[in-house]
């Protein structure tokens, strides 16, 4: 073998190795913070962190049922306000599709999908909590919605364009009106992918904090109703990990540990169970 | 007596008529949301930002003073930290996922190539502020106590690596957030690469090329419009990533050229300061803050969007 040859089948082996180190690099990332996670949160989460309020600072114990509650209530009136919106948005996209609208509606979404979620908060302020003068639940559920609202429809558009044609075609020679033929058989037949988006969506929002921070805010008690200031998970890990006690580090740790669990489930039943073998698309 | 295949019954036209016209405005209404949400987005920081706007003007992008008490807002500060973080971010998350990329897409078996991507899809899963939270408590001691002695040690004689390791700062914002831009980086750009044809790859190893030599000759460049695209979206995440550079970048409006002082980005004051923003112009100069941020994004997401269209389109419609 000629010099150069050896030096060309030397730096392929070391180049390819590489790629190899990187990928093993990027996929134990998922394992250190999952260990992270289990090995502090673990110790930290007990019967008590699920059924008990918080108690005031410095004081050991309790738990963060309210924001465990206030999470749900959240997260769900969210997507009572963004799964509806933009699935229909994605029944447009895919089957009412004119050229010029449509394109632009796709590219906006895109973009809206894109702007930080701390200028959704700041919008969520200015529209919700500016006005009813307080915090409160509905102000972080309209922002989180309208940072599930270009999700979900793009999702919807995707999944109904895997639908073949000839179903639509075969509705429609039986003599469907269109809106039959959309509502009978093509959504049906990408239902199973249209519920993974909308899944894999709400994991999303689930997670998000900074949109909540200036809109549901806090709270150290069970909220008077969705008008008042609501305590959730991430905004508790958020405040509890930059304070200043041991005992509220812990309950970061169980939270964050309850948060991830959460996430992690939804988006491994989303795409092994129901969307076997269905691509999902990067947001 | 033949019939005719389509009975033309104006009754029932003119039923399922009205259906599909109502269906399509219904639908077409919900699809104008999604634009007047946007639109919404820029008025409102626009309007809510107005008091601070007219009392600096263009002087709030270019002054480096940052005073609630006596009512002084420059945004280079936080301008600054968070462009210098999402950068440095970059510098290692774009070799990292672009290895990663190449690997699954180009070397791996499909079995192990989907099982190592349904991972890494999981790792963009994770909440941000459980970035935050481990950084916090793992990264930032890591930092302090190895990291940046070793770089001040090695590399102090450059201003980048100068003054006391606090743990906290740039760098380390830095590093969180190449490790929540890597998954994006590696999802995006793997599917450029699985959309370049085979037939380039057969030709360059019938040439006589390397595995290597096809992917970085070839392969990669003909990808490479994904790729930009790939590297732009993650830089717009990293320049509107709040909750995780906010809990260690270190919080202090400055403008430092080393790399381990402490700093501040424009999402994380607006995370820290807004709620207890009172008066009429700071909390309007807190927006005026997200209003740059907002355009930043945008510019590098429309961008991005576009190259990525422009890859995929010769395939397939999706984007």
């Amino acid at each position: 073998m000629s010099k150069r040859l050896l030096w060309r089948k030397a730096v392929n082996a070391v180049m390819l190795t590489l790629t190899g180190v990187f990928t093993f690099i990027t996929v134990a990332t998922l394992f250190l913070i999952l260990g992270c996670l289990v090995y502090y949160g673990g110790r930290s989460l007990d019967w008590n962190f699920f059924t008990k309020l918080p108690l005031s600072a410095g004081e050991e114990g309790g738990g963060l049922a309210n924001a465990i509650v206030g999470s749900l209530e959240i997260v769900g009136l969210a997507g009572l306000i963004g799964l509806p919106v933009g699935f229909l948005a994605g029944v447009y996209l895919a089957e009412f599709e004119d050229k010029v609208f449509a394109s632009l509606v796709r590219y906006v979404a895109d973009l809206l999908n894109g702007i930080p979620s701390i200028v959704v908060g700041l919008l969520a302020w200015s529209l919700v909590v500016v006005p009813m003068k307080q915090f409160s639940a509905v102000a972080g559920s309209i922002a989180l919605s309208v940072m599930l609202i270009p999700v979900v429809a793009r999702q919807t558009e995707q999944f109904l364009r895997d639908v073949p044609n000839s179903l639509r075609e075969g509705a429609l020679a039986l003599g469907a009106s269109k809106w039959k033929m959309i509502a009978t058989v093509a959504v049906p037949a990408g239902s199973k992918g249209i519920l993974t988006g909308m899944i894999l969506g709400m994991a999303r929002i689930a997670g998000e904090s900074a949109p909540l921070l200036f809109t549901a805010f806090n709270n150290q008690f069970w909220n008077g109703g969705i008008t008042q200031p609501t305590a959730s998970l991430p905004v508790m890990i958020y405040f509890r990990a930059l304070s200043g006690y041991e005992d509220w580090h812990r309950q970061a740790w169980a939270a964050g540990l309850v948060l991830i669990s959460m996430v992690l489930t939804a988006n491994i039943l989303a795409r092994l169970v129901l969307a076997k073998g269905v691509s999902v698309p990067r947001g | 007596m033949a019939t005719p295949l389509v009975v033309e019954n104006p009754v029932i036209r003119r039923q399922t008529q009205t259906g599909d016209i109502v269906a399509r405005w219904v639908v077409t209404l919900f699809a104008a949301t999604i634009l007047l949400v946007t639109v919404l987005v820029v008025y409102q920081l626009w309007a809510t930002s107005a008091p601070s706007r007219h009392k600096s003007g263009f002087g709030f992008l270019f002054s480096s003073q940052w005073n609630p008490v006596t009512e002084e807002f420059g945004a280079l500060p936080f301008i600054y930290g968070t462009v210098v973080t999402s950068i440095l971010a970059l510098l290692i998350s774009v070799p990292l996922g672009l290895g990663a990329a190449v690997f699954l897409a180009e070397l791996a078996p499909a079995r192990l190539s989907s099982a190592l991507t349904f991972l890494v899809e999981l790792l963009a899963a994770i909440p941000s502020v459980i970035y935050g939270l481990l950084a916090l408590f793992t990264v930032v001691p890591l930092m302090r106590l190895y990291g940046e002695p070793f770089l001040k040690s090695a590399l102090g004689f450059l201003p980048l690596f100068k003054g006391p390791a606090y743990g906290v700062g740039f760098l380390t914002a830095g590093i969180v957030l190449s490790f929540m831009t890597l998954p994006f980086i590696v999802s995006v750009s793997r599917e450029s690469l699985l959309a370049v044809p085979r037939e380039q790859r057969e030709a360059a190893l019938a040439l006589g090329a390397t595995r290597w030599e096809t992917t970085w000759k070839v392969v990669i460049p003909y990808a490479k419009l994904g790729i930009f695209g790939s590297i732009f979206l993650s830089l717009a995440r990293a320049l509107g990533e709040t909750m995780a550079v906010t809990m260690v970048i270190g919080n202090d409006p400055k403008i430092s050229a080393s790399l381990l002082a402490s700093g501040y980005s424009i999402a994380a004051v607006i995370a820290n300061e807004f709620t207890e923003a009172t008066g009429t112009i700071y909390p309007a100069a807190l927006v005026e803050l997200g209003l740059v941020l907002f355009f930043l994004t945008i510019i590098i997401n429309g961008a991005a969007r576009l190259m990525i269209m422009a890859t995929t389109r010769k395939g397939s419609k999706r984007a």
